[in-house]
């Protein structure tokens, strides 16, 4: 990884133009370096300069080297323990949420201590505070943050329990050899792991060095591998927050106001909801009106009986029509007129997105005087455990927060706000509370991708694109899970300098063209608004890189180019190439299509990894469209587990059929319509393709990021097959986004 | 309150409770029976679909009193022992779940179209209701057919 100066000095060839494009795009997108570019770059006289590889900030150093930085000092602090059994079992500092980091985590250990996978047990960590910053789940970032601390645990481990070995046999270590957990002498003996253990932990072994094996011994990593939580999900058997038995924890739900924010002013029939069936204990807290009962059922009814005057909330005047109308006014300006070239340029909105877990936010809380004891789906679970703390009184080391695996996040569960809710609501009860959010509240008081405006301008001659520009206005995305110390801590090192906000160095450490598009500027310009957001999978990518790829295709024809030729051509590397052409070869692109039918392709480079979609879809009616086929190739870098990687792809697909198409939330007078799945048209089976094929391409480096890689892609790919198939130009997303249903009372 | 006796997985059961409380809470809360799971409570996300006399329902609005003299069948019940129904092995064969939390809730569905159709067109597939928040749908959708094959 270089600095960015040294990056730039592989490409200069002399021209001092380029050194004062360098300077602009490393030290950051602001108005001062704008200057520099329109003066330097646009004369088309100098097109051959300006047409060059510029490092974008997210080339230089991506958002998870930065959380893989600010994780090294603490990286080694896993835990893995030999039992006397002869099992594995290791302590995640990670949220499972359903990316299968677990079966993968089980893998990489099995893999390096030569056990098999049934006899590794992977545990969620509880919230460790001397993790500091390394206990962030996100960015897609597990694997490539625990790949080398995972096994070099593990390889240590097997090093220390072959020398217990050794010890036991007055054997030299080198003579011997493990193999489905037993050491193995060179006469035949064997030890078992669970019979060495305790000698294992009790040796002093001085000098004892131990390396990972090499990759191309890997005999498990690298192979398709089955979950190994999928028997426990497919009998019942899995235990979520609200199936755990705490003891006294009742079921207690929340009142909450009628516009986002809002505060409660009185409550008047306190009485009369008390004396309710199975009601137990009311009490006001600051999101609302918490009431806790026999069952959720009766939960449900006295929340539903309650009758409170609110105070306002942050947004109550807003609706989407205003909120849209500020994000226009807030994108940044274009830098490079369109006067001296041929250009595109293009325009694009899309709606705010419920994240919307099937399980909806939920916590128990055990709060004492003393002591507090929180169980939750924690994806930041320090920042979690400081602010439950400091917001009931208690010493950070009096709470103990466990992290539970649960029912999906996409980004939601960076977010601890049940957790806290069941905190306070236990502080006020003085009881155990089993805190369950309704689908209702989930969607309208939950949190959301925030809604974005996008302004893309490119300008190209002589068949090739000189300068490619997108302003992005998005409304503040809350980033307050922790990662503002990370990138408080690491900002010494980031490829990008000036006074950015958070959002703004996320941005530039995600966001980046992988086309040679010559001299590429993005920006993004936030609207903060008093609304509950949060990165949902693939952080700006979905839209930004989304709208790019319908962008491509517009230049690709302006230029009389085949979408996928023209991205072939300009794309940067073999290895995006190889993607491309694997799904163009095998989803037969190009293939001549009834009349309202159409392929779409698609491309996205994040994480280290690359993909390309290949979607066919069926638009003859244009209200109703429906992806009928998808083919997906992707390039992680080293696949541990191609099983998993090809869920998380099926599932970035899914995400981007239903978002592009269907999927959104209408806000309306400070509060979204949607407020359950009849509403919010998250896909289902029939809007799902029966044809899907993924394609993981062989290992070729060190693992790269996937949980998050698939939707920008197939977001591309399904708006451009629905453009081809419709003879339209989508520009406002999800494509049909009627409020077709009555929205629920507030 | 009035006392309703019905089946869960086989076990005859009777619990105190009110007539309408939904069958959902029944399970989950009073019998500790949590693999049906709550998604939207208004029969929209079919999170909790169980069986009733063999018929594919969702708990979520149920009420108990409608259940009394049934049997309910929750995914729990669905394996004979440690041998699982072949729509769960299907589920595994195609490695279906990533969050696993509607998972009860497909399978249950599943089980409940193969009874009725032994090997249903991907229209028929195609009706399931039921939400994958993570996706699984074309997973879904090959496990069935496979299950199907095995059935």
């Amino acid at each position: 990884m270089g600095s960015p100066t040294d990056s730039t000095a592989e490409h200069e060839d002399g021209a001092v133009n380029r050194r004062r494009f360098l300077t602009f795009l490393v030290a950051a997108p602001t108005l001062t370096l704008a200057t520099n570019l329109a003066a330097d770059a646009i004369a088309p006289g100098t097109a051959e300069a300006v047409v060059s590889i510029l490092p974008q900030p997210a080339e230089i150093m991506d958002l998870g080297d930065v959380l893989i930085l600010a994780g090294t000092p603490t990286a080694h602090l896993l835990v893995l323990e030999l039992t006397e059994d002869g099992e594995a079992h290791f302590e995640l500092p990670r949220a499972e949420v359903g990316q299968g980091i677990t079966t993968a985590v089980a893998m990489l250990v099995a893999e390096e201590l030569d056990l098999p996978l049934s006899k590794v047990r992977v545990r969620l960590a509880d919230a460790r505070s001397e993790l500091l910053m390394n206990q962030l789940t996100g960015s897609s970032n597990t694997i490539r943050s625990v790949y080398g601390p995972v096994r070099q645990t593990a390889a240590a481990a097997r090093a220390r329990l072959i020398a217990a070995a050794g010890k036991q046999w007055g054997l030299s270590t080198d003579r011997l050899v493990t193999r489905d957990g037993v050491v193995v002498a060179p006469d035949g003996r064997t030890a078992t792991y669970g019979s060495l253990t305790s000698l294992a932990a009790k040796l002093t072994l001085p000098g004892l060095t131990a390396t990972p094996k090499p990759e191309s011994e890997h005999t498990l990593v690298g192979t398709p591998t089955s979950r190994i939580d999928a028997r426990a999900m497919v009998t019942g058997t899995m235990r979520y927050t609200l199936d755990l038995d705490v003891a006294g924890a009742k079921p207690t739900m929340v009142r909450r106001p009628p516009t986002i924010n809002g505060t409660v002013r009185s409550v008047n029939n306190e009485a009369a909801v008390r004396a309710m069936p199975g009601v137990i204990d009311l009490a006001v807290v600051p999101a609302g009106v918490a009431v806790m009962a026999a069952t959720f059922g009766q939960a449900l009814d006295a929340k539903n009986a309650l009758d409170v005057t609110w105070n306002g909330g942050t947004v109550d005047a807003l609706s989407d029509a205003d909120i849209r109308l500020r994000l226009r006014a807030a994108a940044p300006p274009f830098i490079v007129p369109p006067l001296l070239t041929q250009h595109v340029d293009a325009e694009f909105d899309f709606a705010f997105v419920s994240h919307a877990p099937l399980e909806t936010n939920s916590a128990i809380a055990d709060v004492r005087d003393d002591r507090a004891e929180i169980w939750a789906g924690l994806k930041s679970p320090i920042v979690a455990k400081q602010t439950i703390a400091a917001a009931i009184g208690l010493p950070e080391d009096r709470v103990t927060v466990h992290v539970t695996q649960s029912g999906g996040s996409f980004g939601r569960r960076l977010f601890f706000d049940g957790a806290l809710e069941a905190a306070q609501i236990s502080k006020a009860m003085a009881r155990p509370v089993k805190l369950m959010w309704s689908r209702i509240d989930d969607m309208r008081h939950g949190r959301a991708r925030p809604a974005t405006h996008h302004k893309v301008r490119a300008t190209y001659a002589l068949g090739r694109v000189l300068t490619y520009e997108h302003r992005v206005a998005a409304v503040e995305t809350d980033f307050r899970h922790g990662l503002g110390e990370i990138l408080t801590a690491t900002a010494a090192h980031l490829p990008v300098a000036g006074n950015l906000s958070f959002a703004q160095t996320v941005f530039l450490t995600t966001v980046k063209v992988p086309y040679d598009f010559g001299v590429v500027t993005e920006l993004l310009n936030e609207v903060p608004l008093k609304m509950h957001t949060a990165s949902w999978r693939s952080v700006y990518s979905a839209n930004t890189r989304g709208a790019e790829e319908i962008l491509v295709d517009e230049l690709a024809k302006r230029l009389g180019k085949d979408p996928v030729a023209f991205r072939r051509e300009f794309l940067k590397t073999g290895r995006q190439r190889a993607v491309l052409d694997k799904v163009a070869t095998a989803g037969n692109w190009g293939r001549a299509m009834p009349a309202g039918f159409a392929q779409g392709v698609g491309f996205h480079d994040e994480y280290k990894s690359c993909t390309a979609c290949l979607v066919e879809i069926d638009a003859r009616d244009p209200k109703k469209p429906r992806v009928v086929k998808a083919v997906i190739a992707a390039d992680v870098g080293r696949p541990i587990n191609p099983r998993g990687l090809e869920a998380q792809l099926l599932g970035g697909l899914t995400d981007a059929i239903a978002t592009t198409l269907r999927a959104g939330l209408h806000i309306d007078r400070g509060l979204p319509l949607e407020g359950s799945y009849s509403q919010f048209h998250y896909a289902r089976q029939k809007d799902s393709p029966p044809d899907v094929r993924i394609f993981i391409l062989p290992a070729n480096g060190e693992p790269g990021g996937a949980g998050e890689l698939g939707v920008p892609a197939a977001v591309g790919a399904i708006a451009n097959a629905y453009a081809r198939a419709t003879g339209t130009r989508p520009r406002s997303f999800p494509i049909n986004f009627d409020v077709d249903f009555t929205p629920f009372s507030r | 309150m009035p006392t309703y006796t019905f089946s869960v997985n086989g076990k005859t059961v009777t619990i105190d409770a009110p007539a309408d409380l939904s069958l959902l809470w029944v399970l989950r809360d009073k019998l500790g029976v949590t693999g049906p799971k709550y998604g939207c409570g208004i029969d929209v996300c079919k999170a909790c679909t169980s069986h009733l006399d063999g018929e594919a329902i969702n708990p979520c609005v149920v009420p108990v009193s409608q259940v009394q003299g049934r049997e309910v069948t929750t995914i729990e019940g669905l394996a004979d022992g440690g041998t699982l129904h072949p729509v769960q092995e299907a589920w595994l064969e195609q490695d279906v779940p990533q969050c696993g939390y509607c998972q009860p809730g497909q399978i249950m569905a599943a089980v409940a179209l193969l009874r009725k159709n032994k090997n249903p067109t991907d229209a028929e597939i195609d009706a399931i209701q039921n939400v994958c928040r993570c996706g699984t749908y074309f997973r879904i959708r090959e496990a069935i057919k496979r299950a199907a094959a095995k059935m």
